[in-house]
Formats: structure tokens, sequence, C-alpha cells
């Protein structure tokens, strides 16, 4: 069925119409607030159990790169705003534009957490049976890209954490499941975000969306706004636990 | 067109949010990230969690209110919202409250923690 904004028999109204497909969307995403909040509650008891080994892990996450992803995010967020207005102004030129630059930053998210995993991978910091938290320590010349002053803070970290916590290496990979299990669900999210927005792009360019029915544009904004909401809290909740020292 | 198409129409009043709200609320949510990234280089002691947890929370809040269009939403809409916080505040409270006065079969308060292989000589 070609939807084009006819009114359906059980609505009496268009906008009746469309806040209820607003309010669809409403419940699945407070079902995904269930998921990530049930995913985010073990993740604080784990935390809780074993500070040392989280803290420790935490302060290996490069701030900058994560900070940069946040403000990417953001922005992606307030671009894709901007694409729902246009689509209700009848701006059609410019939500093309819009969509464009929420998909662009979307990669550069992408981009930016493929250079981070590759990072942890590089340092033998993927939970498994290669999981070493002293790796980089123990072999400097294969974390070229740690200099001396980062290496000595690591060592002090991980020796301070090492006496609270003798069994540092087992709880530090939970942490590290942890993080890659909860970025993971994050960004498998945005790539389905992805997807929606090329599919809105293409709709886009055809020119079917008009002030009187823009429905899609809405509803995929709300899933694109959840997806930025559940990384406003992992990126406090993963990469801020112990920065101070 | 039927008559009630034509109605319809008429009646059709979205709220349209102006870019304006949109450039504030995103300067506000860059700003509230600085905040945060510079209040966990403070040392606050266990309340570091709080505020990281605080400013997310309201970051979160001008998401949904204006992002989402929640402000403008039916009442309808706004309860299910309230709804969806309301059972993740019963997920969240209860299992932690659990957590935090629980005092297991070998009489270790949570949290147990690494303390536990002095406890128990034959773990691992």
């Amino acid at each position: 069925m070609h939807r084009t904004g006819a009114l359906y028999g059980q609505f009496n109204t268009l906008e009746q119409q469309k806040d209820t497909a607003s309010l669809g969307m409403w419940i699945f995403l407070v079902t995904e607030v269930m998921f990530f909040g049930g995913i985010m509650l073990a993740y604080t008891i784990n935390r809780h159990t074993y500070f040392h080994a989280f803290a420790m892990g935490s302060n290996t996450l490069s701030l900058k790169l994560g900070g940069f992803n946040t403000v990417v995010l953001l922005a992606s967020s307030f671009t894709m705003a901007m694409g729902v207005w246009s689509a209700q102004t009848g701006k059609q030129k410019l939500l093309t534009l819009f969509l464009t630059l929420t998909i662009a930053l979307g990669f550069v998210f992408f981009g930016v957490k493929y250079i981070e995993y590759a990072q942890k991978f590089h340092h033998h910091l993927v939970p498994g049976r290669n999981f070493d938290i002293t790796y980089c320590i123990n072999n400097p010349s294969k974390c070229e890209d740690m200099d001396a002053a980062e290496l000595d803070i690591e060592r002090k970290e991980i020796d301070e954490a090492q006496a609270a916590d003798p069994d540092l290496n087992a709880h530090a990979q939970l942490y590290y499941s942890a993080y890659f299990g909860m970025t993971g669900l994050h960004a498998l999210h945005m790539v389905i975000g992805a997807g929606l927005l090329f599919w809105l792009l293409r709709n886009a360019f055809a020119g079917i969306y008009t002030p009187v029915w823009n429905t899609p544009v809405d509803i995929v904004g709300l899933y694109w706004h959840f997806v930025d909401i559940v990384w406003i809290f992992l990126f406090p909740l993963l990469y801020l636990i112990d920065r101070h020292k | 067109m039927t008559d009630r198409d034509q109605i319809s129409e008429a009646e059709h009043h979205e709220h349209i949010v102006q870019p304006g709200t949109y450039l504030a609320i995103i300067l506000c949510l860059l700003f509230l990230t600085a905040a945060t990234v510079g209040a966990a280089y403070v040392n606050l002691g266990r309340f570091n969690i709080v505020v990281a947890l605080a400013i997310a929370v309201l970051k979160a809040t001008l998401v949904v209110l204006f992002f989402m269009h929640a402000k403008f939403s039916p009442k309808r809409t706004k309860l299910v919202i309230l709804a969806g916080i309301f059972w993740l505040a019963i997920l969240l409270f209860m299992t932690l409250s659990d957590y935090v006065s629980r005092v297991d079969y070998r009489g270790i308060r949570y949290p147990m923690t690494q303390n536990v292989s002095a406890i128990l000589p034959n773990r691992g």
C-alpha cells in the first residue's frame, strides 16, 4: 500500500492520525527504554562491586574521541530536528540536505567508533583469552600510540587497582564486556537508524513529504533522538567514571 | 475529496517547533556536555556520578521535550512517556534497594568486593 497521507476510516482528522502514529512509536521507545535500562542497571551493579577494575578500564578510553563523538551525535540530532522542520514547512530541498547531513554525521560517529575499537584490539583489551590489562605497560614498543608519560600513569593506576583488587585482570574484562556490549548495541541501533534515513532520503528526493503528510520523517526523527539519548547516558557512564585522578 | 477530508485539512494545526528553538537547545546540549566533562575532573568523591547523571538527565529531558516535541504532544503521549519513566524507576529503585541492603548466606554484605577471596579460601 502506498501511503500518501490519505485519511483512514478510523480517524477523524489527519492530526489525530499523526498523533496516533507518534503514540505507537513512543510505546516502542518505552520498550527500548526498559531494554537499555536493564543493561545499564546490570552495569551499575557490576561497577559498584568491582569499582577499581571499572575505574581503571574507563581511564583507558580516549576522552577526546568519546567527547568528539558526543558532539557529533548531538549535532546529528540537531540536523534531524531541522529535517523534521523542513518537512513540516514544505522545504523539500532543505529536507534532503538535512537528511544527508544527519547520515554523514552518523558515519563520522561510526568512523570514530572504529578507531576506538581498533585501538582496544591492538592493546589486547578485548575480553577473551588474549586479554591482558598489563599488555601496554609490559610491551611499550607494541603500543606506539601511547607516550612514556601516558604509560607511566597507566602503570601507576594498574598498580593501585591491583593492590585493591588482586583479580583485576578478570574484573577488568567485565568492564570491557560491558563497554563493547553497550556501545555495540548502541551502534547497532545507529546502523538501523542510518538505514531508515537512507530510505527517507530516497523518498525525500522523490518529493513525497509535504506539510500535510510527513509522518515517516517525524517517526524516524523520534527514533534517531532516542538513540542520541542512549549515548547521552552511555558517555558519562563509560568514559567519566574516575577521571579526576 | 470528501467533506471529511476538507474538515480535517482545516483542523490540521500541528505545532511546528521553529529552528531558533532547535538552535538554542543544541547550544544548551553542547554546553552541558562540556560541563559534564569538566565536572568529571573535579574530585567530588561519591557525588561525581550523581552530578554526571543529573546532567545526563537534564540533557535527555531537553531532547525529549523539544527535539522529540513531547512538550507539544497530546496528553495521551505524555502519559505514555511518564509511564515509561515510572516503570524504569521501579526497575532501578527496587533492584538497587535489594542490592544495597542484601546480606548473603555467608554473612557478606553487598558489595561483595575483592575480599571474597580472603573469606573463601577454596574459591578459584
